[in-house]
């Protein structure tokens, strides 16, 4: 039996019978020669077992709203969101040329008792109109937060009026922390209100050859920028990205492209669908992350665009590129072959990097997600078999119908079908796919099997977020946090992929590591011999 | 940076932008901390517990575990007994703590669960405890969270077994500061052979050395036995008013212990006072060492009184720490002009406006309640040659070109905080470093050649 095997073993019997039960099923060994396997995830979060989750508002106000650089966010709720979730996630921005940017800004309605009391929404309205007159942004948007829905104050209706009388678009979102079982219901309310309140509403933008959307790129970093930058160097247009960077009119013509890529999966895939649906845009997953993953999705646009100057275009960049980062990436991949790595991060990166870690030499052992859903591990072949259990229920599912004034299909259905087949098209495989037998898959990995799977497995890298950073190196393992990159980046794209490198590099080799054990502790003991001599 | 800041400033009733606060329950958190081998809960949903973690990781670099009773929907319309309940089960099962610290949110306040009533009805094993503190986010600050989980610590830990005798110790309340400080104040008691008992105390819990073995529970804290015996004490010393000062009087009122409220002491004066009432309550001598301290930062202080004599400062962050930092401020001979926290209280501006009336300073603006956007139009208005803050002050400082010196909570962008103190006569020198340096980087940088100096 493999240790790994062993090790989850070890962990599930020393739970009781109720916990052992459910985590049973969040936990796999990858092994390929089975029939599809299944593992369980978006489930409620067990109490007490000490997560690494979030809520529904981080996903929504946090990861996807928060982004957008032209509007004024405003936390409807006591002062900890909005505090917490101002300047945390390094979702960079800048102003568009005479536009704004209040990426700087935390703005709040900081209830009080007394507005827990009588109601909140005077308050809300107010602030809008405060946040209007001060700062006259091109939109505004309301999030809400766990006492909102409590007490059960309209925020729709005060967004409604809000909008109506100040003429921009003000845009409420009912993400209540306590909503779903994560971040990841945050997203898809997100997901819905952009659909249908901003996807679409801006028909002056005139688009450009090869127009498309970035769709789940936050530009942590200064992920998106060196995306584009190389995307737009081989001839690219990019209408929008949602949400890193991204400017509201934008986002409004991201109707005019003619391909959507999906990063992030998980946190966008509603929009990607539905505008599939409404405007005949298909949308193509792909992966930043890595050298040989960027190639590859290049060579996708190409073949779905399937313009000969494009695609010769394409692989002259990529030459370029290449030639530029070869000795770089091979520098670092010298420091750590044959090293191995884990990675528990939020619904995407833990499968996106396993490529470039493989790229440096580095074996990933293990892998999991806190809020992804089983298409993001299984693919999403598997949707129809994923059932809404009751704590999910409650996020509003939207339906779109085809557009008729704006529908524009852009392949012909044989060529959609026969593209298919060649490249990830309106289709994600999932994390598991791409995983060697013998791998561990696991889902809402908790603080104690953190801790166990380290010290058994013993990694030389364990990619995760802040809260597990210092655990994990004080048993003498280097953390690298996936989420903020440690205040680096950017990680995507070419230059990203050196970026990655070199930080790992440095972090598994730091010098600090030999210096843990002290001299006397590893020497036998020279006191006493002073005088002996 | 922050463009669109204007200068005109227009009353806000509603919109708070750029707070200089944060929440109850993270204050409870870093209190239930300072307690040994306890694990902080979060009652409400894993949100809150995330974001506290995050945010008090990011300060210390250091791990911060806390467990969540994770609410769902259900929760909310059912109450979260059952989620309480079984998170307590869960945690003693598989993470064995001596004491768990419960907090609340505002998820949990505003629907009226019963913590106290959860806990009884609750599995607790032979010889461990939970203890809790209702911390509704939608009232006061992180510091009432803070001053709130001290109080139940006091309510619900400490008791008085003596009758009429105490045991000779002092007990020091140390309010919302670094490790380090804790560990510099007890350090000042040792050295002046005070027997005390300081909680909570999270020194060597969230700055533990690296040795390759990870310990969730690690040796510091002030243990449940130090804290029962607390009400047996002859005195308690509670250091800051907004933080410490309810929890001392909790203990006068259950265990007759002495309640004495003092400053934080950060500066000369309030570390003055501080070392006055030690020796006053034990009737010992200050030891050489702490006077030879003293002469060196009084040395400094007349050293190089002309790198900050008369520039003006604006001061903003926790109400403790703020008072304390004007007091010393005043004593450099600099001019509080702006002084600000968002911690709501009517204290703040009444003791801060007595500073500067007995200084014969005119003219400085004081707020609780405020906002960093409020204090940057004040800045606007008329500027200052320093603001001392906590890390989100780096945007004004950037925006208007003043230097930031990092003092308080939290620091998200500097290292070493969470080891160096700003307590005690030691803290008041790192302090007057700080400050001088920044001027004279200031001035280094933006000089003429001709104007550019050797020796300053």
């Amino acid at each position: 039996m493999s240790e790994s095997v062993k090790t989850m073993d070890k962990i599930l019997e020393s739970y009781s019978a109720k916990v052992m039960k459910n985590r049973k099923k969040h936990m796999l060994v990858v092994d390929h020669q089975e029939e599809k396997q299944k593992i369980d995830a978006n489930t409620r979060t067990i109490p007490g077992i000490i997560t690494n989750r979030g809520c529904c508002y981080a996903g929504c106000k946090g990861v996807v709203i928060g982004p957008v650089v032209d509007m004024v966010h405003i936390t409807h709720g006591p002062i900890g969101c909005g505090y917490y979730s101002w300047g945390t996630r390094r979702n960079k921005g800048k102003a568009r040329e005479g536009g704004k940017n209040f990426l700087a800004y935390s703005f709040n309605t900081d209830m009080q008792e007394s507005d827990i009391v009588f109601g909140g929404d005077k308050k809300l309205a107010k602030a809008i109109q405060e946040a209007y007159d001060i700062f006259k942004p091109k939109a505004i948007s309301v999030s809400a937060t766990c006492p909102v829905g409590l007490i059960g104050d309209d925020i729709h209706m005060v967004a409604k009026q809000a909008s109506q009388k100040l003429g921009i678009p003000v845009l409420s979102f009912s993400c209540e922390g306590y909503k779903g079982v994560s971040q990841s219901a945050g997203h898809h309310i997100a997901n819905n209100k952009l659909m249908t309140d901003v996807v679409g509403t801006n028909d002056d933008y005139e688009p450009k050859e090869f127009s498309i959307n970035i769709l789940g790129e936050y530009n942590i970093g200064g992920d998106e920028w060196e995306i584009t930058r190389v995307l737009n160097k081989i001839g690219y247009h990019v209408i929008t990205t949602m949400t890193g960077n991204a400017a509201i009119d934008e986002m409004a013509a991201a109707h005019k492209a003619d391909l959507n890529l999906i990063q992030c999966h998980r946190s966008i895939n509603y929009i990607g669908d539905m505008i599939e649906k409404k405007y005949g845009i298909p949308w193509l997953k792909v992966n930043f992350i890595g050298v040989k993953a960027f190639t590859q999705s290049l060579r996708d646009m190409a073949k779905y665009f399937d313009n000969p100057q494009l695609t010769k275009r394409t692989e002259e960049v990529i030459k370029q590129e290449l030639g530029e980062i070869k000795e770089d990436i091979a520098k670092y991949k010298a420091m750590c072959d044959g090293k191995t790595a884990m990675l528990f991060v939020g619904g995407s990166r833990a499968h996106h990097y396993q490529g470039m870690l493989k790229e440096i030499g580095m074996d990933t052992i293990l892998a999991g997600y806190e809020f992804a859903h089983r298409d993001d591990y299984e693919g999403r072949d598997i949707i129809p078999d994923i059932k809404l259990d009751a704590d999910s229920r409650n996020i509003e599912e939207i339906e779109v119908d085809q557009d008729e004034q704006k529908y524009r299909l852009r392949l012909s259905k044989e060529k959609y079908e026969a593209l298919k087949k060649e490249i990830p098209l309106s289709n994600y495989e999932g994390m598991i796919s791409e995983m060697a037998d013998g791998m561990i898959a696991i889902d809402d990995i908790n603080h104690y099997e953190t801790e166990i799977f380290v010290k058994v497995l013993k990694p030389d890298f364990f990619g995760s977020g802040i809260k597990d950073k210092y655990i994990i190196q004080k048993m003498g393992v280097y953390s690298k946090q996936m989420h903020s990159y440690d205040y680096a980046g950017p990680y995507a794209g070419f230059k990203g992929a050196v970026n990655f490198a070199r930080d790992v590099a440095a972090g598994v080799n730091t010098s600090a590591w030999q210096y843990i054990i002290a001299p006397w502790k590893k020497e036998p003991s020279l006191a006493g011999k002073i005088g002996v001599e | 940076m922050l463009d669109y800041t204007p200068k005109e400033i227009t009353e806000r009733k509603a919109l708070n932008v750029n707070p200089a606060k944060t929440c109850q329950p993270i204050g409870a958190m870093y209190a239930a901390l300072g307690i040994n081998k306890c694990l902080p809960h979060s009652h409400g949903s894993q949100g809150c517990c995330s974001y506290h973690r995050m945010h008090l990781t990011r300060h210390f670099r250091d791990p911060i575990v806390a467990s969540t009773s994770s609410f769902t929907e259900g929760a909310c319309v059912f109450g979260g007994k059952s989620n309480l309940v079984k998170g307590i089960q869960n945690v003693f099962n598989i993470y064995n703590p001596d004491i768990i610290a419960v907090n609340t949110t505002c998820l949990s306040e505003t629907i009226g669960d019963d913590v106290g009533e959860f806990i009884r009805d609750s599995k607790v094993p032979e010889g461990k405890r939970v203890i809790y503190a209702n911390t509704p986010s939608y009232a006061g600050s992180h510091v009432t969270g803070f001053s709130n989980m001290c109080k139940s610590m006091v309510t619900q830990i400490a008791e008085s077994t003596m009758g009429e005798g105490n045991n000779g110790k002092v007990n020091i309340m140390p309010g919302f500061v670094e490790p380090s400080d804790m560990k510099e104040i007890k350090r000042i008691a040792e050295e002046i052979g005070m027997d005390y008992t300081m909680y909570p105390d999270t020194s060597d819990v969230v700055n533990t050395p690296n040795t390759g073995k990870y310990d969730m529970y690690p040796e510091g804290g002030t243990s449940v036995e130090a804290i029962r015996e607390s009400g047996d004490a002859m005195a308690t010393v509670a250091l800051g008013k907004y933080t410490s000062e309810e929890a001392a009087f909790k203990l006068e009122h259950k265990c007759k212990v002495a309640p004495y409220v003092l400053k934080v002491p950060l500066g000369i004066k309030a570390t003055d006072a501080m070392i006055f009432k030690f020796i006053e309550l034990t009737g010992k001598s200050v030891p050489k060492a702490l006077e030879k301290e003293r002469g060196q930062l009084v040395d400094l202080m007349v050293d190089v009184h002309h790198h900050y004599h008369g520039k003006k400062v604006a001061i903003f962050g926790d109400p403790d720490i703020v008072t304390a930092m004007t007091e010393f401020v005043i004593d450099l001979g600099m001019i509080p002009k702006y002084v600000l926290t968002g911690t709501p209280g009517k204290v703040f501006a009444k003791d801060i406006y007595h500073m500067l009336e007995n200084a014969g300073i005119e003219g400085s603006s004081v707020k609780s309640e405020g906002d960093l956007f409020e204090l940057h139009q004040w800045i606007k208005n008329e500027p200052v040659d320093l603001i001392i803050g906590n890390t989100y002050g780096k945007y004004i400082a950037r925006a208007e070109n003043i230097p930031l010196v990092r003092v308080g909570f939290p620091i998200l962008d500097r290292v070493g905080h969470s080891y160096f103190p700003v307590v005690g006569y030691m803290g008041a020198m790192r302090l007057i470093e700080k400050i001088s340096t920044a001027f004279l980087d200031k001035y280094d940088q933006e000089c003429a050649d001709e104007d550019f100096e050797l020796v300053m």
